[in-house]
């Protein structure tokens, strides 16, 4: 048994970032956890001076809490999951030594090129072995340093360096095997790759060399590429300043019940963030992993892209859904988006993420059929790794600062592309200021979707009065301008409006138009309701159930179907929510 | 055995033992805290006359929105003026 996580002191600030990012808006250094004298908590989700806390969960193994741990490299040796067992495996059969673990700090060193001609080879490559015979003739005439990548023995009749840990192959990039460098006072001044016999013997000076062999031969694979051993290389060497603590689980424990106990899930399963997955993540961004992205509501915790990718990994991300993941959460942690209200109330809503721009097809998000339901990886896992994120390092958890009554399964991930090829509308983002063809996310403080059915409209004036009536209903028919909604058309409803020639704005001018009622039917009390607005109001002659920028018009869905969804919001503007829709960055 | 990266924020929150209850209002300063739920006013309004009628003083603070936390200047306000608060909802 062991004890639970130590405090990491942060020194790290709001780190300045070169590009043009939106700003999220600060909020104040402070000490959630501190309470002040003798204070009532009546509900600690709406309390300020509540602080959510993790439950300490007792594990059989849990080693080195010591900081310095921030600085050392995986030991490939010890980690047996998934493929990173593979790669050892593969390692080892390489000729990679057990023992010869590394300890130290950040980057290895890359071992140094000798001068002179350098070339790596591997027996498995059919051309390494064609030009193997070649290696003893140039080693005669000029000085050259062979390196093999698996068996030590190969080449025959030379003597070879054994690139046992791929370490040479991994720091000088070599991609493809037999690669020739030539080096000139320990730096590289020319390589090439394969076998192209005018390459060669240039690099070597002798002319008649190969001359029974082909012109050309492409190369094979470097070792130091192999996607089985890719990631564990990484993690060895790259040196990226991974602080996050190391937890090791203890043999006898099933590393997925593991991360139940210790409160880290939604309620699923969760990869495994190891290093080497956690490595591989941050591929997917050309941000550094302390670069601090938000303060992460509840608990306003600096929110660091390396925290991020690990939350990602868990969820479910490949590497390239990682810019997507970073930018739901600096728009969530925001003080217009509001996350901790989203997680403190009691309505049912979440983050709603909507993602446009070529890079959303580019991932393989869905925009199309079964847009809002589960078998696309990209729409179940960026939504989900945006949660784990609240969850984990905000400290966001249903039943402590989460406090929805029902809440929906939408918490668990709820994030869209919106079809823009198919689109008759402008999309989404650019509505709301993004230049067209760049990828963005729009986050909404949304509910579950609610379908519209209207299978007999064919002008879009009919089709507005369906669609309008259907939205005056929305949370309450007598409430209005409080909430926002998302408006998504499938293409057999946008049809009706493109083939007339509506534009969003002609289209949002008619559902805006039609879904205002007069305040005598609103106020409290009107219809035997006693919800309603309030009997100021009576004799407004017409009262708008959304504000002016409250619909949110998307176009997705499946090619058949005429139906169209309404995604209900939470309370709007500085009382609540307001929709934050960001630009993708790489 | 499998090592993982912890995900979380790894902080331990800090933790303080309340301060004991006083056993009378008399000469405190009650903090009360509308936070601007609807006919929260109503609720607190009744809150202060019962404290008054027990000798305790009364002062009254509202934050902006029920749906954030209160902001740092309010929360100093209280802590520097007030010896108890009470906050609580309306609904």
């Amino acid at each position: 048994m062991t004890a639970f996580a130590v405090a990491r002191p942060k020194t790290k600030g709001l780190a300045p970032r070169a590009r043009n990012r939106p700003a999220s808006t600060p909020m104040p250094m402070t000490d959630v956890h501190e309470r002040p004298p003798t204070a009532l908590h009546i509900n600690p989700g709406q309390s300020d001076f509540y602080s959510s806390r993790c439950t300490p969960v007792n594990v059989l193994a849990e080693v080195d809490g010591n900081r310095t741990r921030r600085t050392e490299v995986v030991r490939p040796d010890r980690v047996e999951d998934g493929g990173a067992h593979q790669a050892l495996g593969h390692l080892r059969r390489a000729g990679y030594r057990a023992d010869m673990t590394v300890s130290k700090v950040g980057p290895s060193v890359a071992p140094p090129l000798s001068d002179g001609l350098v070339v790596v080879v591997k027996k498995e490559c059919e051309t390494c072995r064609m030009t193997a015979p070649l290696l003893s003739e140039i080693a005669a005439v000029t000085a050259l340093t062979v390196h093999t990548q698996d068996d030590p023995d190969f080449p025959t009749g030379i003597d070879a360096f054994h690139d046992a840990d791929l370490a040479l192959s991994w720091h000088h990039n070599i991609e493809t095997v037999p690669t020739l460098i030539r080096v000139v006072d320990g730096v590289e001044a020319e390589r090439t790759v394969g076998w192209s016999r005018d390459d060669w013997r240039r690099m070597t000076g002798i002319d008649g060399l190969g001359e029974d062999l082909p012109v050309m031969r492409p190369g094979c694979g470097s070792m130091s590429v192999d996607p089985d051993l890719v990631d564990a290389l990484r993690a060895r060497f790259s040196g990226l300043p991974i602080t996050s603590r190391h937890v090791e689980f203890a043999t006898s424990e099933d590393p997925f019940e593991a991360m139940f106990a210790r409160g880290w899930t939604d309620g699923l399963p969760v990869v495994p963030p190891t290093p080497e997955r956690v490595m591989r993540m941050l591929t997917g961004t050309s941000r550094p992993p302390d670069e601090v992205v938000a303060l992460a509501p509840p608990d306003l915790v600096e929110l660091t892209v390396e925290k991020i990718a690990v939350n990602a990994v868990m969820a479910g991300c490949l590497p390239e859904y990682l810019p997507w993941v970073i930018a739901a959460l600096e728009a969530a942690c925001t003080d217009t988006f509001n996350m901790h209200g989203v997680l403190c109330t009691t309505m049912g809503v979440g983050p709603v993420i909507i993602c446009n721009g070529p890079g959303a097809r580019a991932i393989g998000m869905n925009s199309g059929m079964n847009v809002f339901g589960q078998g696309t990886r990209a729409n179940m896992t960026i939504g989900r790794a945006v949660q784990l994120t609240i969850r984990n390092v905000g400290g966001g958890r249903p039943g402590e600062v989460d406090r929805a009554t029902h809440g929906n399964p939408g918490k668990l991930s709820f994030c869209f592309a919106e079809d823009e090829a198919g689109s008759p509308f402008t999309p989404l983002s650019v509505w709301r200021g993004i230049d067209p063809g760049v990828d963005a996310v729009t986050v909404f403080a949304g509910e579950g979707p609610k379908c519209i059915v209207d299978q007999l409209a064919r002008t879009p004036e009919e089709l507005i009065a369906t669609l309008a009536v259907s939205l005056q209903g929305l949370h309450h028919p007598k409430l209005a301008i409080a909430f926002d909604v998302v408006l998504v058309i499938a293409p057999d409803h946008a049809r009706i409006f493109a083939e007339a020639g509506w534009s969003r704005e002609r289209t949002l001018a008619a559902l805006h138009e039609a879904t205002q009622r007069p305040g005598a039917e609103m106020v409290r009390g009107a219809g035997g309701i006693a919800e309603g607005l309030p009997e100021s109001m009576r004799d407004t002659p017409s009262i708008a159930k959304f504000r002016p920028d409250g619909i949110l018009l998307a176009h997705a869905g499946g090619g058949a179907g005429l139906f169209s969804t309404m995604i209900g919001g939470w309370v709007n503007g500085g009382t609540g929510s307001d929709p934050v829709t960001v630009t993708v960055y790489r | 055995m499998t090592t993982v990266l912890d995900p979380t924020s790894e902080r331990v929150p800090s933790t303080r033992q309340r301060l004991a209850r006083p056993t009378s209002l008399d000469g405190q300063i009650v903090a009360l805290l509308d936070i601007s739920k609807p006919r929260g006013d109503i609720f607190l309004d009744e809150l202060e006359r019962l404290i008054a009628e027990r000798g305790g003083s009364v002062r009254r603070y509202r934050k902006p929105t029920f749906t954030k936390p209160a902001p740092v200047d309010l929360r100093h306000e209280i802590a520097t003026q007030c010896t108890l608060v009470i906050e609580a909802l309306a609904d």
